[in-house]
């Protein structure tokens, strides 16, 4: 029971580390990887809980994909590192007073919570029961019966974000020459042959 | 000691509160915006799997998974447009965007 | 026929008002003088009728108001008053009007001037027809309106415009008096039409009226009020300022509105409302210190002034105080007979002083001119039979009206009967001096002008003289003809029902009884003025400047009009015109503008420029808005209720 425990703080604590030196590192690739580390303690934290597939795909999606992108974009902007301004500590004393009063509620929110005695009678899905049940396969019974219109959706919006990512950056580049099939075979025989008479050995003026 | 459900919700808490401080507090460039975005949906993810493992509710999982990949979509859209943008502009500093102004 | 009388000048002036650009000088001058010569002629022609008939008539026009027991109607009365009123009326601006035609000819806004002639003349026939108090009123305003027009007629000069606002306040002062004797009227009355009115006047007399306060007898504060309102328009003591410096105005207009029509107005007022004036003797005797007080007071200032139009005003002003103190005994008759004459010989005065300074080219100070007689003699001999008419020389009409005046002051018996008639004989002294001094000054003597003015003295054309000798025909024998109709044997016959005279105060009847040396005071009062003047001003030329100087505050108080200018200046025109300054910029500019417009427009600007400094453009400050708005939120649900 102890090593769940010490694993949990560790997780937690590198967590919030990373949290904290994403949003202050002065180069904008430590912030990426910053994040990237984030991203792992908080799968950590997914497989102390129970939930193992769901920390691999955040994994292999979250920082295999998105934060690479984020990695990729960074490189590609010519960004400077970060000057210090002294104008950050003109909103940190209400800043810190705003995210003071968050917090407190969140936990006193928290800490106030009662859960309603006959939750497991309201479960939409109650977690399957049995040896054999892995998360994965819990999950895909549910996400593939009940719950498929949400998943095509889904990848519906992924679509959309695709085609909007290529239709917002695509840059074509000028002076390449493509070629156009639709003029090529719609070409008649003027444009293309004339027939002139040329005299015995005089050749052709352009 | 047990770890409750309070733990969990506690970190995600401090993480959610660490996105939203990223937005506001950062004196750097865009990207940091669209980093605290992220974090901010961890925390999110991190608060529904500890509820759904509570409650013995799968759907809180079921529906973290869709948060990962709406949260995927947002960032390649908003990648695309702060590529856009620099590309205008020739600079993502949080000072230098400004044209709103009224 | 009356209704042509009074709507032709109005026609005339319509047509050569909005017209005058159109049918240029000549046309204008030609349509208004045709116009007002008509109207003299039918003017002459409605006085027969009158003559002839027993009753006033009354011609109803169109209903004017009808409207919680003010019942007015527009109409033309005609009875012996308004006949002699519309005779004077007519023939004085008739010739003023043809006089005009050479006196204006070089003038730049010919049709403008004719008109409001003719408008003027409209408007006093309206208010000496009228058979209400609210038409009289009408006519009045309208009266003043057109003097405020024609004063100022040359409206480049400021002291111009300046006169023509100070006559028109003063007047409105006048008025303010007038529109409160006619709502007494109406309270006392319940009818503003004369004829009930004056039938129920003997029953009013012991009626009693609350007063800011105090209970007084209504008709006599009805009375006073009217009186006040006559002050104003007749420039009498207290209201009189305006009148000399009406003489910025043109000379014809000074002939005819302050001399001969307008100024009169007043006059006519106290002798129409005779059935009400009689049932107030408190308020004749108001009337009565007044006009004595006035002739004099006038006549003092004149003497003193080098300007010779004003001498004449100021002659005006004291002959309208005769008017007034004859009205003050109940003699109308005498009143409105020197009211008549009057006309005549003063409208006289002011053209030929007119012809003066147009021979002077424009010069108007008598210090300057002098030697003139045999260079435009028919001017000089014509001034002289004015004069002679004024001083009430034997067989010239202001003798016999003059005379009679005096002559009715005394007999009448009462205090302010005597206390008139010595001013009255005192001003007539006065009034043969400055007369004489004005005649000796500007025509005799050696010319003080200078060569280019004496190069171009030159006796006024035919167009302009031939009016003056209408005028002289009136003044020298309209007063020997006259007298039986207006205060002689006649004179019941003659007034009918337009005066009313009750018998205890009939002074024009008790004048029979008069000693020879009353009668014959006022004369021997004029020649020694005019022995006076011959002295002073031809035998010993030295003598005016060293009584100057050795009573030189005296004199100085007479040169300055009593200060009386400076009195009014100090005590009201400073106060209005701080009051007017602090109303308009802290009043108006600070405080309704500053609260209002200015200040709302400001604070709106304030307001969102302030607001726009929260779009900074920065994202981050939006999204930390949002924040705190959550947190906001958060915190009001949390809070246990």
């Amino acid at each position: 029971m102890i090593l769940p425990a010490i694993m949990f703080y560790l997780f937690a604590a590198l967590a919030i580390a990373s949290g904290v030196m994403v949003v202050s590192a002065r180069n904008p690739v430590h912030s990426v990887l910053f994040l990237i580390l984030a991203f792992f303690n908080a799968a950590g934290l997914f497989v102390l809980m129970g939930a193992e597939f769901l920390a691999m795909i955040l994994i292999i999606v979250y920082v295999g994909a998105v934060a690479v992108l984020f990695l990729f974009v960074v490189m590609m902007l010519d960004i400077d590192f970060a000057q210090l301004r002294s104008g950050a500590a003109r909103y940190l004393p209400i800043g810190a007073l705003i995210g003071f009063i968050l917090l407190a509620e969140l936990i006193f929110v928290f800490g106030s919570w009662v859960i309603v005695p006959n939750v497991a009678g309201v479960a939409a899905a109650p977690l399957p029961t049995g040896a054999h049940f892995t998360n994965t396969r819990a999950l895909g019974d549910l996400l593939y019966t009940r719950y498929v219109f949400a998943f095509q959706m889904a990848g519906m919006v992924l679509l959309v974000a695709m085609i909007g990512a290529i239709v917002l950056t695509l840059r074509h580049r000028v002076g390449t020459r493509r070629q156009v099939i639709a003029d090529q075979l719609g070409r008649v025989r003027n444009q293309t042959v004339e027939v002139v008479k040329a005299p015995v050995g005089a050749g052709v003026a352009d | 000691m047990t770890i409750g459900l309070a733990h969990y919700l506690t970190v995600a808490a401090i993480l959610f509160t660490l996105g939203i401080f990223g937005i506001f507090l950062n004196r750097k460039n865009v990207i940091i915006i669209l980093m605290s975005i992220e974090l901010m949906l961890l925390a999110v993810n991190i608060n529904f799997v500890a509820f759904s493992v509570v409650l013995n509710d799968l759907v809180g999982q079921v529906f973290a998974m869709f948060v990962l990949t709406v949260a995927a979509a947002e960032a390649a859209i908003g990648l695309a447009i702060l590529l856009v943008y620099f590309r205008n502009r020739g600079t993502i500093r949080v000072e230098d965007i400004r044209m709103m102004r009224g | 026929m009356v209704a042509l009388v009074v709507f032709l000048p109005l026609l005339a002036a319509a047509i050569a008002g909005f017209f005058g650009r159109a049918i240029g000088d000549r046309g204008a001058q030609i349509v208004t003088c045709g116009a007002l010569v008509l109207s003299a002629a039918f003017g002459i022609l409605v006085f027969r009728d009158v003559m002839g008939q027993s009753a006033p008539q009354v011609q109803t026009l169109v209903t004017w108001i009808a409207a919680g027991g003010v019942d007015v109607a527009w109409s033309l009365r005609l009875d012996t008053l308004s006949g002699v009123m519309i005779l004077v009326v007519t023939i004085v601006s008739a010739m003023v009007h043809i006089y005009s035609i050479g006196y204006m000819a070089h003038d730049h806004s010919i049709p403008r001037f004719m008109a409001y002639l003719s408008l003027f003349t409209f408007f006093m026939l309206m208010l000496v027809t009228a058979n209400d108090f609210v038409q009289m009123f009408f006519g009045w305003e309208g009266v003043g309106l057109c003097s405020y027009l024609l004063i100022g007629f040359w409206y480049d000069r400021d002291t111009a415009d300046a006169a023509a606002i100070k006559a028109f306040v003063v007047n409105r002062i006048g008025d303010f008096g007038f529109a409160l004797g006619i709502f007494a009227v109406f309270v006392i009355f319940g009818s503003l039409d004369f004829e009930t009115v004056f039938g129920k006047a003997p029953a009013a007399t012991h009626e009693v009226m609350n007063f800011l306060g105090w209970q007084v007898p209504a008709l006599t504060l009805a009375c006073i009020l009217l009186f006040v309102g006559a002050m104003g328009k007749s420039a009498q003591l207290g209201l009189h300022t305006w009148l000399p410096d009406a003489m910025e105005g043109p000379t014809p207009v000074s002939a005819l509105i302050h001399a001969a029509t307008m100024v009169t107005a007043g006059v006519y007022m106290v002798a129409r409302l005779s059935p009400m004036f009689e049932y107030a003797p408190g308020a004749l005797a108001m009337v009565g210190v007044i006009g004595g007080t006035t002739c004099m007071f006038a006549a003092s200032i004149g003497m003193a002034q080098n300007d010779i139009k004003r001498v004449i005003a100021y002659s005006t002003c004291s002959q309208l105080g005769y008017m007034f103190f004859a009205a003050g005994v109940s003699a109308y008759g005498a009143a409105m007979f020197h009211l008549f004459t009057h006309a005549f010989f003063k409208a006289l005065l002011f053209l030929c002083a007119g012809s003066v300074i147009h021979a002077m080219s424009g010069e108007q100070d008598m210090r300057r001119m002098g030697g003139l007689w045999n260079k435009i003699p028919i001017t000089y001999v014509l001034m002289w039979i004015g004069s002679l008419s004024l001083a009430g020389i034997p067989f010239f009409s202001g003798y016999f009206s003059k005379d009679s005046i005096l002559a009715a002051a005394w007999a009448s018996g009462t205090a302010v009967g005597r206390y008139s008639f010595c001013l009255g004989v005192f001003t007539a002294f006065l009034t043969a001096f400055y007369s004489w001094r004005l005649l000796i000054m500007t025509f005799h003597g050696t010319s003080r002008a200078d060569h280019e003015t004496q190069h171009h003295i030159h006796e006024s054309p035919w167009v302009m003289l031939l009016p003056l000798f209408v005028l002289a025909a009136g003044a020298i024998f309209v007063g020997y003809f006259a007298a039986p109709y207006f205060i002689g044997e006649d004179r019941v016959a003659f007034w009918k029902q337009a005066i009313l005279v009750l018998p205890a105060h009939d002074s024009l009847a008790a004048m029979e009884h008069n000693s020879t040396f009353i009668d014959l005071l006022p004369l021997i009062a004029g020649v020694t003025g005019i022995a006076l003047a011959y002295i002073c001003y031809i035998v010993r030329p030295g003598i005016p400047a060293e009584m100057a100087m050795r009573f030189r505050a005296l004199y100085l108080f007479l040169l300055n009009k009593w200060y009386f200018d400076e009195l009014y200046d100090r005590l009201f025109v400073r106060s209005a015109f701080s009051l007017g300054d602090g109303l308009w910029k802290t009043g108006d500019g600070t405080i309704i503008d500053g609260l209002g417009p200015d200040g709302i427009a400001a604070a709106t600007r304030e307001l969102a420029r302030e607001a726009s400094r929260l779009q900074t453009g920065y994202v981050y400050h939006y999204a930390f808005a949002m924040l705190i708005g959550v947190v906001a939120l958060i915190t009001w649900y949390l809070i246990p209720r």
